[in-house]
C-alpha cells in the first residue's frame, strides 16, 4: 500500500506528464532559491534616503492607527512611556521584553514606572517590546521572537508599545527578510520561531463591516522611534 | 459540509426574497470594491505585480513536487511534522490523531477555509473535542449553526441585530438587560468572551496563506490577532492547509503578500501577517511544543496539467466576490457549498463534482469583473465556459436547453439561413417593442424575464447595418 505522500507527489507528475524533476532542473531551482532574488519591489519606499525613508514608515503607521512618539535619545525612553500611559489613562505598569537593549535604557529615573520582565500573562495590561525593524513601505514593524522576545507580548496585553531605533527603519519586506537572515546565519537555533509582520492595532471590519480597533489583540499600538543613529544595527542608509 | 450547490435556483429565490441579507449585502456591494480602487490607485506597480505574481504562481505550480519536498524537509529540520493528506477523511484524522495524542478538550481556531471544506469542527465535536472558532465573523456563524457565506468575512450576509441575538442565546452568563447595540459592544463582547478560551485551549488550529518552501514555514495573514493568540498560547500549532499554497521563497511571499491585502480589504497591507516556523525554541519563553502541518490534496493536483490548472494560483482574496453581479444579488450561502462567488463556480465543480455543483458555472453573466479584479490574473470566464462544454458534452444540461442550442447551432452555421432569420426577428421586436421600447415578458423565454425585461431592438441586425455601411461607403 503506498502512503498519501508517495501518492500525492505520483499524481502531481502524472498530471504534469513528466517524472520527477531532472537534475539539471534541480540545480536551477536550488539556484533560484539560493539567490533569493527579488521581484519588483514598489518605488514608493525603495528610492528614498534614511530621512525620508523614516518619514514615510511614520506617516503609513500613522494612517492605520498607531500612534507615534520621536524621541532624540535613548535617555528620554522613559520619560515618553510615561507621559504615554498617563495621556491614555493607563495604570504606570508594565511587562518588558527581558532583551539587553530595553535594559540598557535608564529606567531608573522613573521608580514609579512598575516593571515585569519576561512573557505576557493574562492580567497584563500594557507591553513593551523592542523589534527587528520597522518596514517604511507600509509602516510595518517587523518582531522575532526568542529567549528574549516573547510573542505573548506582542498579543495578550491590550496595550503594545514599540522601541524602534532610526537605524532599523528599512524600505520593505525583503530588506526584512534579509535582516532576519543575517542574524541567524551561523547560530544554533538560527531561524525563529515567528516573525510577526505587525501593521496597525488588533481590527475586525467581521460585523456591517465597520472597522473596530482591538478586537483579539492590542486596541493601542504606541511606537517610540529613537532618533538616535545605533551603531552595527539595521542597514546602511540611503 | 454537505455541499447543497444542487439545490443553487431555489436558494437563489430564497435569497433575493431575504431582506436582511439584501440589507447585509448592500453595504458588501459599495464598501469592498470601492477601498480595494483607493489601494491600488496608491500603487502603480499594482499591474506589474499581479503578472509577477501570476509567474511565481505558475512556476511553483510547475515545479510543486519539488517544493512540496523542499518545504516538507525544512519543516523536519525546525522541528516540525507534516502530514500528506490525500482526502478531506485523511486530514480529519490526522488533526483527531493528533488532538488526542495529547488529550486535547478544548481547541481554538483561526480562520480556515481548508478546515471548512474538510468540515473539521463537526468531526472535532463529534470525537468530544470542543472547536472553538476566534475570528469574529466565524464565531458569529458558529453560534448560528451556520456556514460562511464569504471566504474572509464569514458573517456578512448579516446585520447587527442578528450578531447580538446570537450572543444573548449562546452567552446566558452575562446581564439579560445589557445593551448590544452597535458593533462596539459586539466585538467586545466577543472579546470578553474568547479570552478564557484562547488560555484554555490544549490545540490551535490555523490555516495557511502561504507556505514557504524555502525557510518550512506558515504564513498566515489577519486583522483581528485572533490567530496569533491560537498559535502561540496552545501547546500545539496544527496548520491545515491545501498544498497549493507552497511558495519558493520569502520573496515571492512578499510579492504575493502585497497583491494580497489590496485585493481583499483594500488595506495596504492586513494588520497581522505572521510567519511560523517550527516550534518553540530551546530558551522560548513562549510558543507551542508542537507544530503539525496537515497538506491536503483534495482533488487538486488533478487540476494540474488541464485547463483547471489556473485556479491553483488562486490567492482566496474574494475580489472575484466582491465584484461580481450574482454574488452581490444572492449571497453565498446561495453557492451552496464553502467557496462561493467566481473562484467558487470554479473550484467547487472541481471538488465535489459537476454533477452536484453544474448550475454554478451557469451562474455568471460573463461580465468579466472576476478576472480583471483577480490578483494573479485566473481566467475565470474561461473556465466557467469550460464547466459548461463539459456538462454540455457529459450530456447534464436539460434536454429542451441542449435541443435549443442544438438548434440554434444548426442554423447559425448556415449564414443563408440565419441572417434573413435574425433580420425578420430583430425588425419584428422593434415593431412590436416600439411603444415602451422593452418586452415585460416573451413568449419561451418566461424565465429569463421574469426577473428583467428584455430591450426592444432598434429593427435592424447588425448584419444587415454593416451591409448597408459598406455599400454606401462604395468598393474600395
Amino acid at each position: 500500500m503506498t502512503t498519501a505522500r508517495e501518492d500525492i507527489l505520483a499524481g502531481i507528475r502524472r498530471a504534469l506528464r513528466r517524472g520527477p524533476v531532472p537534475a539539471e532542473a534541480v540545480s536551477g531551482l536550488v539556484d533560484r532559491i539560493a539567490a533569493h532574488r527579488r521581484n519588483l519591489i514598489p518605488a514608493r519606499a525603495a528610492g528614498l534616503d534614511r530621512a525620508a525613508r523614516i518619514d514615510l514608515f511614520v506617516a503609513m503607521a500613522e494612517e492605520v492607527q498607531t500612534t507615534v512618539a520621536r524621541v532624540a535619545a535613548t535617555e528620554a525612553i522613559p520619560a515618553e512611556v510615561a507621559r504615554y500611559l498617563a495621556a491614555e489613562n493607563l495604570p504606570a505598569e508594565l511587562v518588558m521584553a527581558p532583551d539587553p537593549g530595553l535594559a540598557a535604557i535608564p529606567w531608573e529615573g522613573r521608580p514609579l514606572l512598575t516593571i515585569r520582565r519576561g512573557r505576557a500573562e493574562p492580567g497584563d495590561a500594557v507591553s513593551l517590546t523592542p523589534c527587528l525593524a520597522g518596514i517604511a513601505e507600509t509602516g510595518t514593524l517587523m518582531l522575532v521572537s526568542g529567549a528574549q522576545t516573547p510573542t505573548t507580548l506582542n498579543f495578550l496585553p491590550d496595550t503594545h508599545i514599540v522601541v524602534v531605533r532610526a537605524g532599523q527603519v528599512v524600505a520593505s519586506y525583503e530588506d526584512g527578510w534579509d535582516l532576519v537572515r543575517a542574524r541567524s546565519a551561523g547560530s544554533e537555533d538560527a531561524w525563529p520561531r515567528t516573525i510577526n509582520l505587525i501593521t496597525g492595532p488588533s481590527r475586525t471590519g467581521d460585523i456591517e463591516q465597520r472597522i473596530q480597533l482591538g478586537a483579539h489583540g492590542p486596541r493601542r499600538l504606541h511606537i517610540v522611534l529613537v532618533d538616535e543613529p545605533k551603531a552595527g544595527n539595521g542597514p546602511p542608509a540611503g | 459540509m454537505e455541499p447543497t450547490s444542487h439545490l443553487f435556483p431555489a436558494n437563489v429565490r430564497a435569497g433575493l426574497a431575504d431582506p436582511v441579507l439584501q440589507r447585509a449585502l448592500g453595504l458588501a456591494r459599495t464598501g469592498f470594491p470601492l477601498r480595494r480602487q483607493q489601494a491600488i490607485e496608491r500603487l502603480p506597480e499594482f499591474e506589474d505585480l499581479r503578472e509577477e505574481g501570476r509567474r511565481i504562481k505558475d512556476h511553483t505550480l510547475a515545479h510543486l513536487d519539488f517544493y512540496l519536498e523542499l518545504y516538507e524537509k525544512n519543516v523536519v529540520a525546525s522541528g516540525g511534522t507534516v502530514h500528506w493528506a490525500r482526502t478531506a477523511e485523511e486530514a480529519r484524522e490526522a488533526v483527531l490523531g493528533i488532538c488526542r495524542s495529547v488529550g486535547a478538550r478544548i481547541v481554538t481556531k483561526g480562520k480556515s477555509m481548508v478546515a471548512e471544506e474538510i468540515a473539521l469542527n463537526e468531526h472535532l465535536e463529534k470525537n468530544g473535542i470542543t472547536p472553538v472558532e476566534t475570528d469574529l465573523g466565524e464565531y458569529i456563524i458558529q453560534l448560528r449553526h451556520e456556514p460562511p457565506s464569504h471566504i474572509i468575512a464569514p458573517a456578512i450576509h448579516l446585520m447587527k441585530e442578528q450578531v447580538a441575538d446570537a450572543f444573548r442565546a449562546a452567552h446566558t452568563e452575562l446581564d439579560p438587560e445589557r445593551a448590544l447595540v452597535d458593533p462596539r459592544a459586539l466585538c467586545d463582547e466577543a472579546r470578553t468572551v474568547l479570552r478564557p478560551q484562547f488560555l484554555a485551549a490544549d490545540v490551535g488550529i490555523t490555516g495557511a496563506n502561504f507556505l514557504v518552501a524555502e525557510t518550512g514555514s506558515s504564513i498566515i495573514v489577519t486583522n483581528e490577532g485572533n490567530g496569533d493568540l491560537t498559535q502561540t498560547l496552545p501547546r500545539v500549532h496544527i496548520v491545515v492547509a491545501s498544498l497549493e499554497k507552497i511558495v519558493p521563497t520569502l520573496e515571492d511571499a512578499a510579492t504575493l503578500l502585497r497583491l494580497l491585502a489590496r485585493s481583499a480589504t483594500g488595506q495596504e497591507f492586513s494588520s497581522y501577517t505572521t510567519l511560523s516556523t517550527g516550534p518553540r525554541r530551546p530558551g522560548d519563553l513562549d510558543g507551542p511544543d508542537q507544530y503539525h502541518v496537515v497538506l491536503l490534496d483534495n482533488g487538486r493536483t488533478a487540476l494540474l496539467g488541464g485547463e483547471f490548472q489556473d485556479m491553483l494560483r488562486c490567492l482566496r482574496c474574494a475580489a472575484c466576490l466582491n465584484h461580481c453581479p450574482v454574488y452581490a444579488a444572492v449571497g453565498g450561502h446561495a453557492y451552496g457549498w464553502v467557496y462561493p462567488g467566481p473562484m467558487g463556480a470554479v473550484l467547487t465543480p472541481a471538488l465535489v463534482g459537476l454533477h452536484e455543483a453544474g448550475h454554478l458555472p451557469n451562474a455568471s453573466t460573463f461580465c468579466g469583473r472576476c478576472e480583471s479584479v483577480c490578483p494573479v490574473k485566473i481566467p475565470l470566464p474561461k473556465m466557467m465556459r469550460s464547466w459548461r462544454e463539459r456538462e454540455f458534452a457529459q450530456r447534464m444540461s436539460p434536454v429542451a436547453y441542449r435541443s435549443g442550442v442544438r438548434l440554434w447551432a444548426w442554423v447559425a452555421m448556415r449564414p443563408a439561413l440565419y441572417h434573413p432569420m435574425v433580420e425578420m426577428k430583430a425588425r419584428l421586436l422593434g415593431w412590436l417593442g416600439k411603444t415602451h421600447g422593452r418586452f415585460r415578458s416573451m413568449p419561451l423565454a418566461g424565465g429569463w424575464t421574469l426577473g428583467r425585461d428584455m430591450p426592444a431592438p432598434e429593427g435592424r441586425s447588425f448584419h444587415s447595418l454593416w451591409a448597408e455601411r459598406r455599400r454606401a461607403r462604395g468598393p474600395r
